[in-house]
């Protein structure tokens, strides 16, 4: 027996056999749809051959797996829903273990729910994010059927509901932990209340619920006095008395979001007595100033993370005074907030804990990087994206004083040299992060010092810079590199990447975006000795063909695949591509001409979680868009400027892909298309955007045209 | 009561010795219709007397200002009566006092009943002193009153007499020899309170509306036509040293007063300078020089390095420079304002609730734009009118719930500004609009930074739904911000300066 589940469990983790078996549990998709079952039991008897079923139930010999051992099974395969999609259609026991197993739901249709719920009865957490409408009846179901069990609940991405189906949700669940309602713009007070009634709710967004008044904001800070974190960006309708009343009666508050808000100094002051106040984020808060900062008396020793981007009208006096009482912090982000001067960067003398600082688009100045260099010595962190003033003075003198610093990000520090990377890579050896698209003076030398002495890294952006091959095979070193981005590298060519693919088989990210000197030889190379694989981007690498879709087949996790402007590209590389990646859910054909029909069926067949798809350009009909609308997770495409594509086919397609949250259309169909058929599928939740660009004649056509 | 001798040659004795008890009478007569008049605005009087007050309202009805109207004012009716009422409560002092000498043979043993009937003759006999210091007082300003009501074309020598606001330019020679006189006189009708109050003892902070403190008099008191821009709320946060500030302290016959600039000609009263240059024009062509109609320079008047801070004339108010804390008032609007909202009586009733009342019209309207709305609510019953003190509320007790409406759960709600606090104040490097307060004593301010600010910040960060409307710790929403978020900006503090100063 123990050698048996030995093997299954083998077998499962190495994900032979039963990975072949994709089925989509909510789309209405070619296979039968296992939701529609109400008893699990039934399934065998449906093909009409009862008395054989009976032998095959004696028979079988995974009934004789305990349910403890099939958890085990299950828990192992936590991080592979399709396996487990497969494991659930073995058997009727491994039926309902699955369905005893299950903690969370994400379901794509709201529609079908009522029935999945039926069939998971002990899920905890409900994500909804990817149903544009939710209704509340559906929020009655899952509020009656889960009852008790349910401790999280996402419906950031959804609308359609109002206050009752949060009522039903609250009366029923009363282990309710989690709620995330971001984005419910239309959410009154009325749900507020209700969300009040949660008792042991710890965590909660309402991010852009602009209609919660402090009246809302109130009921819920009485009722919810657990509550650890709280998100309240971009409530625009709740003013410091809102603010200060959760301060008072939420003490536990652990984490708070005020960003966007009409929070002023008055309301911060009674945030900052929270005695376990330890993530602030306060981005864009433009009614609190300086003025208001200088009179903080009351010392905030908790406090570890604090984000004060684009806070404009604070300046380094207000600043000072804040983080005069602060002394705790841990991360600093700063962004778009003011000039980073001497005066500014010395105040974080006091912060002796302080190991991330983030500077994004601050103007600064040398002696402001050396006084941080003076105040920090135990940097992890430091950003200075897209920072003007940074200089090589100012950035050696922190990264010499910090040598522990794992993550730099230096993005269009336009002033930087060969002296900047010199002290970099000499005294930050233990980098881990290095983000420095644009910086055009430092030359191809200094990119070789980068995989010379820094080993450990994992992620490196080096998008627009004079890179060169000769760089590419320094960091033959680098062999934790998990995500290389050299996008408008022009100088890197198949003999780089061939260096790269080589030394660094973690590589799961590759960004090539219009590195125009990459060829097949280049991606073969990749393919082969990356097979982690999950994005990659080759957009505008011209001279891609088939042949580099052929290879990346291999990579069976990739799930991003941008070869926009690729026009060598055929149907033959696309149908590789998703016979071979059945986890692709985001697809990028823009401009490749000659992609036609072909490629959307064999997609629609087995890409069954696309998400995502540009198919602007391209040689596809209503037959392709047709039978690509019948991919279940269909969310988002691109259709614009399709030759073969007429508005019935259009209207065809928007109505057979009911998951549709976005299409992008040429705005030539809008008179065209039905308006009640537009309005259903807006109902269910889609928005359209109408492009008006006119048709571009694709370049390598002319030239051909040309040399024929 | 020397002051009976100033009356105007013309009036009789009787009239002058029963003119109307009001101190805030003296210029109703130039009320022309505007508004106010009518109305009853000392508050001692007619809480203690009601029954005279109903009497009196028919007599503040002159509409044009002659001499012989002046009689109409004198009520020797009213004074009669009060006198008499003042003895009445004389006798009856002096009966406590022959039961305290009867007493005194056998009840040594009830000195705590003896402490009572002693405290309560100290209370009638302050009491009474009041009443006829503030009766006898009346009749200083209403003499000026009469000689200033007089026509010019009369050529009366006093005809400049009291008008405490053309002092500077108005009054003859005439003037200069009367004036030392009645500057003597009230002194000593000062010492007399003085002397009372130092019998009374304790009596001294009881006594009301002393205020014509005769000391005062003598200062020049230039009410120059305050610019709008320099009205501004009393500063409560406003550290000047003392002595950094010039104090001056109007009396309550002026602040009181509707008009505080007086045609030379007719007499007609005015709020502003500028209304009464439009109004000279009418009297001949040498009023419609460009120099006559010009603004008179702040310069020539007055010396602007000195920073001019205000006093109340109330004895004990803390906004009296005799007060130990002394807070200054900031304009003479604050002053206005301030005194009728804590000296005076409140004769404005809200029609809705019957109940609230106010002495500024402002406050009245204001009040009467929230007044039945209640609509905060706390879970336990308890309504609020103001959002901040239910929250002050549910903070303070456990397990109280704000309460949201039914009919309010759909009604979008308007996103408050966040109140912005007296921490707001010191801002640096922001221009501060600072917004009067309507009420100098809660020091209510609103602090809308810059023009720039707002619409810089404001616009791309896409606050469509922002207004600066629901401004609940705002004493009044008068200025209409609500409507246009930023309509203020545009059209200057002007605007809702006209308005108070026609209240």
């Amino acid at each position: 027996m123990a050698e048996t589940v030995g093997n299954l469990c083998r077998k499962m983790h190495g994900g032979e056999g039963f990975d072949t078996l994709t089925l989509d549990l909510f789309s209405r998709a070619p296979s039968p749809a296992p939701c529609s079952y109400s008893k699990p039991a039934k399934r065998p008897r449906v093909d009409g051959a009862v008395t054989m079923g009976k032998d095959e139930d004696r028979q079988n010999p995974f009934d004789f797996l305990s349910e403890e051992i099939l958890f085990l099974i299950l828990d192992r395969l936590e991080s592979e829903p399709l396996s487990k999609k497969s494991f659930s259609l073995v058997c009727r026991s491994f039926y309902t273990a699955e369905s005893c197993h299950r903690r969370e739901l994400t379901p794509l249709r709201s529609g079908l729910l009522p029935a999945a719920l039926a069939r998971y009865p002990s899920v905890e957490k409900v994500d909804l994010s990817l149903c544009p409408t939710v209704t509340d009846t559906v929020l009655f179901s899952v509020g009656n059927c889960l009852r008790s069990s349910l401790r999280s609940i996402d419906l950031s991405r959804s609308k359609g509901f109002s206050h009752a189906g949060i009522e039903s949700v609250v009366e029923n669940c009363a282990n309710l932990v989690e709620m995330n309602l971001s984005n419910a713009t239309d959410l009154s007070d009325a749900a507020a209340a209700a969300i009040g009634r949660a008792r042991n709710l710890e965590r909660l967004w309402l991010a852009r619920c602009k209609l919660v008044t402090d009246m809302g904001i109130g009921c819920i800070a009485v009722g919810c006095q657990k509550l650890k974190l709280l998100c309240l960006k971009w409530c625009l309708g709740i003013s410091d008395l809102g603010v200060a009343l959760v301060a008072v009666k939420c003490k536990q508050l652990r984490n708070l979001n005020l960003s966007f808000t009409l929070v002023t100094g008055a309301g911060l002051e009674v945030v900052l007595q929270l005695p376990y106040l330890e993530d602030l984020a306060l981005v864009g808060c433009l009614c609190i100033d300086d003025g208001s900062l200088l009179s903080l008396k009351h010392e905030c020793k908790s406090l570890q993370v604090l984000n004060l981007s684009n806070s404009q009208p604070i300046n380094h006096a207000g600043l000072s005074s804040l983080l005069n009482i602060t002394v705790g912090l841990r991360q600093l982000n700063m962004a778009y907030c003011c000039m980073v001067t001497h005066s500014l960067t010395s105040s974080f003398r006091k912060l002796a804990k302080l190991q991330s600082v983030k500077l994004d688009g601050c103007e600064v100045t040398t002696a402001g990087l050396k006084t941080i260099a003076n105040a920090c010595v135990s940097l992890t962190e430091l950003s200075l994206r897209k920072c003007s003033g940074v200089t090589d003075d100012g950035l050696s003198s922190i990264v010499m004083k910090n040598k522990g610093l794992t993550n730099l990000d230096i993005t269009c520090c336009g002033n930087i040299t060969d002296l900047s990377l010199a002290n970099i890579t000499s005294s930050c050896t233990s980098l881990i992060t290095l983000q420095m698209e644009s910086c055009t003076l430092v030359s191809k030398e200094g990119f070789r010092l980068i995989g010379q002495h820094c080993h450990l890294l994992e992620h490196l952006d080096l998008t627009d810079n004079e890179l060169d091959d000769e760089g590419l095979k320094a960091f033959s070193g680098c062999h934790k590199l998990s995500i290389l981005k050299i996008g408008i590298c022009l100088k890197i060519s198949d003999e780089g990447l061939i260096h790269i693919a080589k030394n660094c088989p973690k590589l799961r990210e590759l960004d090539l975006y219009r590195s125009a000197g990459v060829k097949d030889a280049g991606i073969r190379a990749i393919a082969h000795g990356c097979p982690q694989l999950q994005i990659t981007n080759l957009a505008y690498c011209t001279w891609i063909t088939d042949a580099s879709l052929r290879a990346l087949s291999k990579c069976s996790d990739l799930n991003t695949l941008e070869i926009r402007g690729c026009p060598q590209v055929s149907s033959a590389g696309v149908i590789a591509i998703a016979v071979g990646c059945p986890k692709l859910t985001k697809l990028d054909i823009k401009k490749c001409y000659y992609v036609n029909d072909a490629a959307m069926l064999i997609l629609a067949r087995f890409s069954r979680n696309l998400h995502q798809i540009n198919l602007s350009y391209c040689s596809i009909t209503n037959v392709g868009l047709l039978a690509l609308a019948s991919v279940g997770c269909l969310q988002n495409m691109t259709i614009l400027h399709l030759k073969g594509l007429t508005p019935n086919g259009l209207a065809a397609a928007l109505l057979a892909c009911g998951g549709l949250t976005k299409v992008k259309l040429n705005s030539s169909f809008k008179p065209l298309i039905p308006r009640p058929l537009l309005e259903h599928v807006e109902e269910r939740g889609c928005v359209f955007q109408w492009i008006d660009k006119p048709f571009q004649v694709p370049f390598s056509s002319l030239v051909q045209e040309t040399c024929t | 009561m020397d002051l009976k001798l100033r009356k105007p040659p013309e009036s009789s004795s009787l009239s002058s010795s029963s003119r109307n008890l009001k101190p805030d009478m003296p210029f109703v007569q130039f009320d022309s219709a505007s508004l106010d008049h009518g109305v009853p605005r000392d508050q001692s009087f007619s809480e203690v007397f009601p029954q005279f007050v109903n009497q009196s309202r028919g007599v503040y009805v002159p509409e044009t200002v002659t001499k012989n109207d002046l009689v109409i004012d004198w009520n020797p009716r009213l004074m009669l009566i009060n006198l008499s009422f003042l003895e009445q409560k004389i006798h009856q002092v002096q009966d406590v006092v022959r039961s305290i000498i009867s007493q005194e043979g056998h009840a040594f043993d009830r000195g705590n009943e003896l402490a009572v009937q002693q405290q309560l003759v100290t209370a009638d006999l302050t009491y009474i002193i009041i009443q006829l210091i503030s009766t006898a007082g009346t009749l200083l300003p209403n003499i000026k009153n009469a000689l200033l009501s007089t026509d010019p074309a009369v050529d009366r020598p006093d005809s400049g007499m009291g008008m405490n606001t053309n002092l500077s330019s108005g009054g003859g020679q005439k003037l200069n020899e009367i004036l030392p006189q009645e500057v003597a006189k009230s002194c000593e009708y000062d010492e007399l309170i003085k002397d009372f109050n130092a019998c009374v003892g304790e009596g001294g902070e009881l006594i009301k509306g002393l205020n014509h403190a005769g000391d005062e008099l003598s200062e020049s008191m230039p009410i120059d036509d305050h610019d709008v821009k320099d009205y501004d709320d009393v500063m409560d946060g406003e550290n000047l040293p003392p002595g950094s500030y010039e104090v001056l302290q109007l009396e309550k016959e002026e602040i009181l007063a509707p008009h505080t600039h007086f045609c030379m000609i007719c007499g007609k009263g005015f709020k502003r300078d500028a209304n009464l240059r439009m109004h000279m024009r009418g009297h001949g062509d040498e009023y419609k020089t460009p120099a006559a109609l010009a603004k008179p320079s702040k310069e020539a008047s007055s010396v602007p390095s000195i920073i001019r801070r205000y006093s109340c004339p109330f004895v004990g108010c803390k906004r009296n420079k005799e007060h130990k804390k002394f807070q200054p008032l900031k304009t003479i609007l604050c002053v206005k304002n301030h005194y009728k909202r804590s000296h005076c009586d409140k004769s404005y009733t809200c029609s809705r609730c019957k109940t609230k009342k106010f002495s500024v019209i402002a406050d009245l309207k204001t009040h009467e734009k929230h007044c039945g709305r209640d609509k905060w609510n706390c879970s336990c019953g308890t309504t609020f009118s103001r959002k901040d003190k239910l929250f002050g509320h549910v903070a303070l007790f456990q397990g109280h719930t704000p309460t949201i409406p039914i009919d309010d759960a759909k009604v979008s709600g308007t996103p408050d500004t966040a109140q912005s606090s007296e921490a707001t104040n010191g801002m640096v490097g922001n221009v501060g609009f600072n917004f009067s307060g309507n009420s100098p004593n809660d020091g209510q301010s609103l602090d809308i930074k810059s023009a720039a600010y707002s619409q810089g910040y404001f616009s791309p960060m896409n606050f469509d739904a922002c207004n600066f409307s629901g401004l609940d710790e705002f004493p009044r929403s008068v200025y209409e911000v609500s409507e246009s978020p930023f309509s203020f900006l545009s059209t200057g503090s002007c605007s809702f300066m006209q308005r108070n100063g026609e209240n």
